[in-house]
């Protein structure tokens, strides 16, 4: 017997979702309030105009939810007016994600050698450098970027910026 | 398009530009687009389009006495006519009263283009007098909206707001206009040039889902057809459409509160309403069918009842326009994303193409089956000589009104709606405005002024009662300035009727403030506003006075005192499933823990 309901208690997936919408007045207003007001949740946002000649925006948005509720979200930001698409990097199409963060480290001794030389390891590049601090520059997968802050922190971390995360289709094709 | 159709269009443009000032634009916009009426209230940030209207014919502007009135007014317009309903206001207080139309139009589907009036642009953002975010406070309850910062962009942004009020999914759009904009000239452009950059509503049907859609009505045996709004909002000809498509598979039909006419009530394979106060029959044809054909209908919670426990062993076919609709509350078989006419106009002729047959042995138990769910009467009621039921008033307004096919009812929201949905058959669409998502108190009178300025020699008669009445009640002196011979049933049972019934049986009959205390004497009040007031106390005197009401022709308040104890049945509780029905309040009604925490 097929399955005739929703399912409800299935669980929770993180899912990256690309929405290219008309840049206007409040269209990023109508994406977050869309998520705020039906209660989804929203991980990391990313939007900036990417087209100026076709005044095109570039939402990037990471969520979880149940499946159902992923789809809801999809159909959900399809509906809006400005919207041109929607694509789920996590489930319907093979994306690249990548994130950047700044990262600042403060000490001194052999606590500061340590902290260069992981970042050195994660390709993290220093873009501000004084005696007793140091601004990392760090771009990659979001575990990625999770995991030298880890490190960093009982190496003297004291301040943190991350983007969120933006992602692009593999191949030549557009998203 | 090649380059020449370009250019030739753009010239056209160019040709039927013509300059002017943002107000009168508004006003050549609605022109262009057929509106005759409007419905709405003057204020300072709205002047300058008040001042275009002043000379201006051809458009009817109705005056309201409160900006909600003006919303449930257009939507009872809209909802009469099958046309965008268009509302006018000032900006602030006159915004904020619109939301809750707004929302309401937004839960129901209706069309509507409102027009409220903004500070001028350069005082917006500073606390400016009758300054609010209109377009921040109405982006949740509109299916868009617009703030219009250039004349330039007015009479696109105006184009589109009727487009995409009236077409995919209608619903109501919101166009805020700064008084600077409203002074500003600039060149208008006709409705033709416009060709909105995303929006493109998808209502062609998928051939092949309408084919897989016929295999599985022609293999049911246990079908029904399950009908809702979007068959209201697609226009007659999908109710059309639906009774052939029940001429020629003998199918079983029920439908939520919002598509009630879409079927007619007087046909044989009528079922009933559907849901939480539905017939009996159609809740246990809806658990126990193999195949449910839903059609422009969302699963709504008054309808699924428990959702766990709903119709279990069906396979289900979801047209619907909007495909977020879809897998939304129930998982369905087949989805069909499309315009409900062009789907049923498909599937009638792929049905007749391929030379589908019935399961007719099938079906003929099936029907057995429900004649026998039918003899169960779950609308019947214990009359009184000395009492007026209210189950039996409407009974006798439907009976004194029924020879006529010029009847519109509108209703308030609570006991009264449910048993106007149950016992006023009705055989056509778009005769029956209801707030159904919201549940709005106060809808009834307001729309039962706009359907009656769409149809001026109907009979519109708003079934109400005395709690909802009360909350849009100064509408009556917008029927007496324009002579809408409106009729203001009110089912006066001193109680929120709904609220009452509800405290009865989950709240140990605790009736907290839900007792019309200090109620106005209605019929002195229709002296006051300049109507006729009329009064029935007793079951006897009940149908000459119903006559004398539909006989005046001015707008009339009908003070019926009703049982104040009678509860609405059949009844779902909260949390339980179709085939969990009371029928009276005999069956005790046991509601679950988690039933108490439903709405």
């Amino acid at each position: 017997m097929h399955d005739t309901k929703v399912k409800q208690s299935a669980e929770n997936e993180r899912h990256t979702l690309t929405v290219l919408v008309d840049n206007e007045a409040g269209v990023l207003a109508r994406v977050v309030g869309l998520f705020s007001g039906r209660g989804y949740n929203i991980e990391s946002l990313t939007v900036a105009e990417v087209d100026p000649m076709a005044r095109t925006s570039r939402i990037t948005i990471v969520t979880s939810g149940t499946m159902h509720v992923i789809e809801q979200i999809e159909t959900q930001l399809r509906r809006l007016v400005p919207t041109h698409g929607v694509t789920n990097w996590t489930s319907a199409k093979a994306g690249i994600e990548r994130e950047m963060a700044l990262i600042k480290v403060a000490g001194t001794g052999e606590k500061r050698v340590e902290a260069l030389r992981m970042a050195d390891a994660f390709r993290a590049r220093p873009v501000d450098t004084t005696h007793a601090s140091f601004v990392f520059e760090i771009t990659g997968a979001p575990s990625k970027i999770d995991s030298f802050i880890e490190l960093m922190r009982p190496l003297g971390l004291v301040d943190v910026s991350r983007t969120g995360v933006a992602a692009i289709s593999r191949g030549p094709e557009a998203m | 398009m090649d380059k020449d159709d370009t250019l030739t269009k753009a010239a056209q443009a160019a040709e039927s530009a013509q300059t002017m000032t943002g107000a009168q634009m508004v006003i050549r916009a609605l022109k262009d687009q057929g509106v005759t009426h409007i419905f709405g209230y003057p204020g300072g940030a709205v002047l300058p389009i008040y001042d275009a209207l002043f000379k201006v014919e051809g458009i009817t502007h109705v005056l309201v006495r409160h900006e909600q009135g003006a919303v449930h007014a257009a939507e009872g317009y809209a909802r009469s006519t099958g046309k965008p309903g268009v509302v006018l206001v000032t900006s602030g207080p006159g915004a904020t009263n619109a939301v809750t139309g707004l929302t309401d139009a937004l839960m129901d589907s209706i069309p509507l283009v409102v027009l409220t009036g903004q500070v001028p642009t350069h005082l917006i953002g500073t606390d400016a007098f009758q300054e609010c975010d209109t377009v921040g406070i109405t982006r949740p309850c509109t299916k868009h909206n617009w703030l219009v910062k250039n004349v330039g962009d007015l009479s696109r942004i105006l184009h589109e707001a009727f487009e995409i009020a009236t077409t995919g999914r209608p619903g109501p759009v919101v166009v805020d206009i700064p008084k600077d904009v409203q002074f500003q000239s600039g060149s208008y452009m006709g409705p033709q040039s416009i060709h909105h950059r995303t929006y493109r509503p998808k209502t062609d049907p998928d051939l092949s889902s309408i084919v897989k859609a016929v295999e599985m009505m022609a293999a049911a045996k246990k079908p029904v057809f399950y009908t809702g709004g979007g068959l209201i909002n697609s226009g007659p000809e999908a109710s059309a459409l639906l009774r052939e498509l029940v001429d020629l598979t003998g199918f079983p039909v029920t439908s939520t509160l919002m598509g009630l006419g879409a079927f007619p009530a007087a046909r044989p394979e009528w079922l009933g309403m559907l849901g939480m106060h539905g017939t009996w029959e159609a809740n246990h044809v809806m658990h126990d069918c193999d195949l449910m054909i839903c059609l422009g209908a969302r699963f709504d919670d008054r309808c699924t009842g428990k959702v766990s426990s709903f119709s279990p062993n069906s396979k289900k076919i979801h047209l619907d326009i909007d495909a977020s609709q879809i897998n939304k509350i129930v998982r369905v078989d087949l989805p069909i994303v499309a315009d409900a006419t062009k789907a049923l106009r498909e599937m009638v002729r792929f049905w007749k193409n391929q030379k589908h047959k019935v399961q007719s042995a099938a079906l003929k138990e099936w029907w057995a089956q429900i004649d026998q769910w039918r003899g169960k009467k779950s609308l019947s009621y214990r009359n009184s000589d000395s009492i007026i039921k209210p189950q039996y008033a409407i009974d006798r307004l439907y009976e004194l009104t029924k020879h006529r096919s010029d009847v519109f009812v509108t209703t308030e929201v609570g006991q009264h709606q449910m048993w106007a949905a149950q016992r006023f058959h009705f055989q056509e669409p778009n005769h029956w405005m209801t707030s159904g998502g919201l549940g709005t108190m106060g809808y009834g009178l307001p729309a039962a002024v706009g359907a009656q300025i769409a149809h001026p020699d109907a009979l519109v008669i708003d079934i109400a009662g005395e709690a909802s009445v009360q909350m849009t009640m100064q509408e009556m002196s917008t029927a007496i300035q324009y002579d809408l011979p409106i009729k203001i049933f009110i089912l006066n049972n001193e109680y929120m009727g709904m609220v009452r019934q509800w405290q009865e049986i989950l709240h140990g009959k605790r009736y907290s403030h839900s007792y019309s205390e200090a109620l106005p004497d209605f019929v002195k009040m229709a002296d006051a506003f300049g109507c006729v007031g009329l009064r029935a106390e007793k079951p006897s005197e009940l149908d000459d006075k119903i006559r004398e009401m539909i006989a005046v022709k001015r707008p009339v308040l009908f003070d019926c005192r009703v049982d104040p104890a009678e509860n609405c049945y059949p009844m779902i509780p909260s949390g339980a499933a179709h085939n969990e029905m009371l029928l009276s309040p005999d069956d005790g009604g046991e509601i679950s823990e988690a039933g108490k925490m439903l709405v």
